[in-house]
């Protein structure tokens, strides 16, 4: 009797084992990559980086146009059309992600192009750090590649697709920007009398004015 | 017209604020321009264009702020970046 008793509780615990072992692991790395993510730097303050973050996020707000904002806040990057035309040269596009290369694309083949890496450090590091908030970090990028893009992309290292930022992804993101794109039209056109007519992106293609 | 600096750890800082119509202001404004560009910042005006469209304009002296700016945004230069800093 107690030989059964012994040998149920054992295969008791070795099926509880089974469903519990996985979760237990799970946590155990999702604890530690919440450990990694923060940033290792002396005088970190978690709450001071998300209030930069916050401020950061409304100058970026202010500078950018309505539907530009709704991309970033939707998903978390923006893109930005190039400015060089001419030349029978289709037009081209870029993602520009937080503290991520940009990366060049064709909008109408979705062919990726290139990666920039380019970064804006503060060499002044106050509070340790040479790197800006998330969005002022898109925000620069941005800025400089509206305002003078051949002096950034001068700037930046050059990079065939795929040397920091997964090709899946970048092809991912470029799928969930259309279907936001699509998303955000029909919301457009049922909030706007006017119709079709309204319905032009503001981010639309150069030239298309 | 205000002068932002991005900065790590804090988002935008206000770094001079006057109006460059009143001569002691502009000479105050002209300073502290000069001063975030010898400081290796990159300065730029945020604009709105036909169409809803906003850009920016990157200023390398003060007389080439738009008269009409309310703002101009410094941020740290750009540098080409290493595997993994984006």
């Amino acid at each position: 009797m107690l030989l059964a008793t012994i040998a149920t509780a054992v295969v008791i615990v070795a099926l509880l084992a089974d469903l519990v072992a996985p979760r237990l692991r799970e946590a155990y790395l999702n604890h530690r990559a919440r450990r990694a993510r923060a940033p290792r730097v002396a005088g970190y303050d978690p709450g001071r980086e998300l209030r930069a973050e916050q401020r950061a996020r409304e100058l970026l707000r202010s500078c950018v146009n309505e539907e530009e904002w709704a991309m970033y806040r939707d998903l978390g990057f923006i893109r930005v059309w190039g400015r060089h035309d001419g030349g029978g040269r289709p037009p081209y596009a870029y993602l520009v992600y937080p503290h991520k290369p940009i990366v060049g694309y064709l909008p109408q083949t979705r062919e990726l192009l290139n990666e920039y890496c380019v970064e804006f450090p503060d060499t002044e590091r106050p509070y340790g750090s040479a790197r800006l908030p998330e969005s002022d970090d898109v925000l620069a990028k941005w800025m400089a590649l509206t305002g003078d893009e051949e002096r950034l992309l001068k700037t930046a290292n050059l990079h065939m697709p795929g040397r920091q930022v997964d090709p899946r992804a970048v092809r991912r993101d470029l799928w969930r920007l259309g279907e936001w794109e699509r998303h955000h039209a029909r919301r457009r056109y049922a909030s706007t009398p006017d119709g079709p007519d309204d319905l032009r992106s503001q981010a639309q293609l150069p030239g298309a004015d | 017209m205000k002068f932002l600096r991005m900065k790590p750890g804090h988002g935008e800082v206000l770094i001079a604020e006057g109006d460059p119509q009143v001569a002691e202001e502009e000479r105050e404004l002209i300073e502290a321009f000069r001063a975030q560009l010898d400081a290796g910042m990159w300065a730029a005006v945020p604009t709105s264009a036909a169409g809803g469209r906003r850009e920016a304009e990157i200023v390398r002296r003060f007389d080439q702020i738009p008269p009409d700016a309310d703002r101009v945004i410094f941020f740290p230069r750009a540098a080409g970046g290493a595997v993994g800093a984006g």
